[in-house]
């Protein structure tokens, strides 16, 4: 590039200046603790602030503990429906609603405003507000299903046959937008040549969202997959606000939740919970690199 | 079929017209489901509570309008402290987010060197990185420089301020860098010219040139600083210390039925967010594209 044989680059010690400080935060507290954090997982630690009694006997305990605790397999079987209900349903609903908004002309600023929105707000807001949402008594989903005469007694939202739509739909809902922006931006990027084309070839509105519009959103659906999956990885403010400890019965555990119940949220149990977030670690890197694979951009 | 593309294209309106509303009414229908629980909830936090579970979708007029849960709110829970401890931890690692950031992304944009890609790819795998994954060893870190866990309200404040900003650099410095890229030279060339150095033409010319996406990283760095509640959870322990989003979850788990009380905190947290958002919106929704995606 021309731009680095300008006179005023040629110097090269003021790039200490600009590098050094950036550079020491990711190694002090990113880098440093994520390897830090593997070795602790073989090492018998209790509290937070305290030192380390010594190895786990034998050193890799806390992962053979993980293939057979069944809360651990409650988690992470849940974390993947969650993984799976982002992909479908969150990238899903944006890719229908950004195509809808493609082929409007008032209202576009509108919707991506509106849509957006949740995305900025605390998810501990949110999960309060969803509690008092799905409130048994009172509550607005209640109230509404009974307005419209669709049910005649309550239902409880938080019991065992509905707490996985329950604690589901407000992470879904919240994130649609963020999806729908991408989505919508990668439309934009198509160039307005290829519509008129296609228009001359009469080409009807549905062939030109299944032959033009998703192939070009290839990359786009790509990037939202990758993003769909570290995330559903991320999830743990809204439904610790709405689930707290697993309720009911330990049945709402994720992978995020239960490292944090391991680490500060009563277990005392650190070293447990750093093997837990290798775990989510590794499930990131593997799952992410599986649908890369899978979903690949082909050769035309 | 055999029909002409033209006559296809006039057989189309009604139908067309049809599809439109169809299209606007989906469009609407999810609009009205981000809209409508905050105009509940703002609603109801202006309602007693027998009046938010009888009728909770009246609009409270009369008799039914009161302020006591905003009074009750600001009697009983700490949240101007709370407040102020959400801004200036937010804001500082706004600002250094911002300048740590921006200086790494100059450079890497600007300088060729050797190991250029390499630091590159390192800023890349360090989004990866959840704060699960590195969140016990930098409060165990912390906690033994005897900053983490302490009863003094700056040591506290650092203690989280300094992992939420190295959270945060790796995808400011890719926003950034996509943006500092496209600027042209020119003007960086003759500031040299006249004499000034190459920090000078950083503070002077890059950070002026390159504000609006200065201004995505900046709202966005604070916005996951502000909400963060994992981080928080972490390293505010004691009640004086807690920032809005702490608060608002010992709210939940200590007044979980005092619906009105909890309308009116939702919307505390929500409103100031809810200004920033309305003001900056086209920052926000456009720079995160523009930026990070491209990215």
């Amino acid at each position: 590039m021309k731009n680095h044989n300008s006179m005023i680059f040629k110097k090269k010690g003021p790039l200490l200046l600009f590098l050094v400080p950036a550079f020491a935060f990711l190694a002090v507290y990113l880098f440093y603790p994520f390897v830090l954090n593997i070795w602790n997982s073989f090492q018998d630690i209790g509290g937070l602030g305290q030192a380390p009694a010594g190895m786990n006997d034998p050193w890799y305990k806390n992962y053979t503990d993980m293939a057979t605790d069944p809360v651990m397999h409650t988690a992470i079987l849940n974390t993947l429906l969650i993984m799976l209900c982002t992909i479908l349903f969150q990238v899903g609903i944006a890719l229908v609603l950004a195509l809808m908004v493609d082929g409007i002309r008032v209202g576009n600023q509108f919707f991506r405003t509106v849509y957006f929105f949740p995305i900025i707000i605390s998810a501990t807001a949110l999960g309060l507000m969803f509690n008092m949402v799905f409130l048994y008594d009172g509550g607005m989903v209640n109230e509404l299903l009974h307005s419209m005469g669709l049910i005649s007694k309550n239902i409880d939202w938080k019991d065992q046959s509905h707490w996985f739509f329950t604690m589901t739909a407000p992470v879904m809902w919240q994130y649609v937008g963020f999806y729908f922006v991408i989505i919508v931006t990668g439309l934009n990027n198509i160039s307005p040549d290829i519509y008129e084309a296609a228009e001359i070839d009469g080409a009807s509105a549905m062939q030109r969202i299944f032959r033009i519009k998703l192939p070009l959103l290839h990359n786009t659906l790509m990037t939202c997959l990758v993003l769909a999956i570290t995330g559903a990885l991320k999830v743990f403010d809204l439904p610790w606000t709405m689930f707290p400890n697993g309720i009911p019965l330990n049945a709402s555990w994720l992978t995020g939740t239960y490292m944090y119940k391991q680490t500060l949220g009563g277990a005392q149990n650190v070293d447990y919970g750093s093997a837990i977030s290798i775990l989510i670690v590794v499930l990131g890197v593997v799952i992410s690199q599986v649908a890369n694979a899978i979903f690949k951009e082909k050769d035309y | 079929m055999t029909t002409s593309p033209l006559v296809k294209k006039q057989r189309n309106p009604v139908r067309a017209a049809l599809s439109k509303i169809v299209i606007y009414i989906v469009l609407g229908l999810w609009a009205a489901t981000t809209i409508f629980p905050f105009l509940w909830v703002l609603g109801n936090s202006f309602k007693e509570r027998k009046f938010i579970l009888s009728e909770t979708f009246a609009i409270p007029t009369g008799d039914m309008f009161t302020t006591s849960n905003y009074q009750t709110a600001f009697d009983r829970i700490p949240i101007f402290t709370a407040y102020r401890n959400s801004l200036v931890i937010s804001g500082a690692v706004t600002v250094f987010v911002i300048i740590i950031a921006g200086l790494c992304a100059y450079g890497l944009a600007r300088y060729s060197f050797k190991g250029r890609r390499l630091l590159h790819s390192i800023v890349l795998a360090a989004m990866m990185f959840p704060a699960f994954a590195t969140i016990i060893p930098v409060y165990r870190m912390e906690f033994q420089w005897g900053i983490a866990n302490t009863h003094s309200l700056p040591l506290t404040w650092l203690s989280i301020i300094l992992p939420q900003v190295a959270g945060n650099i790796s995808f400011a410095v890719i926003v950034l860098m996509g943006y500092i890229r496209s600027l042209p030279i020119d003007l960086e060339e003759a500031a040299f010219l006249e004499g000034y150095g190459v920090t000078r033409i950083f503070f002077r010319i890059i950070m002026p040139l390159a504000r609006p996406s200065f201004a995505t990283v900046g709202i966005f760095t604070f916005l996951w600083s502000y909400n963060d509640l994992f981080t928080q959870l972490f390293f505010l322990r004691y009640e004086k210390f807690y920032s809005i989003t702490r608060l608002l979850n010992m709210i939940s788990s200590q007044e979980g039925t005092n619906y009105g009380l909890l309308c009116s905190a939702v919307v505390l947290v929500v409103v100031p967010v809810l200004i920033v958002y309305i003001l900056l919106q086209k920052n926000i929704v456009k720079g995160l594209t523009a930026g990070a995606i491209k990215g």
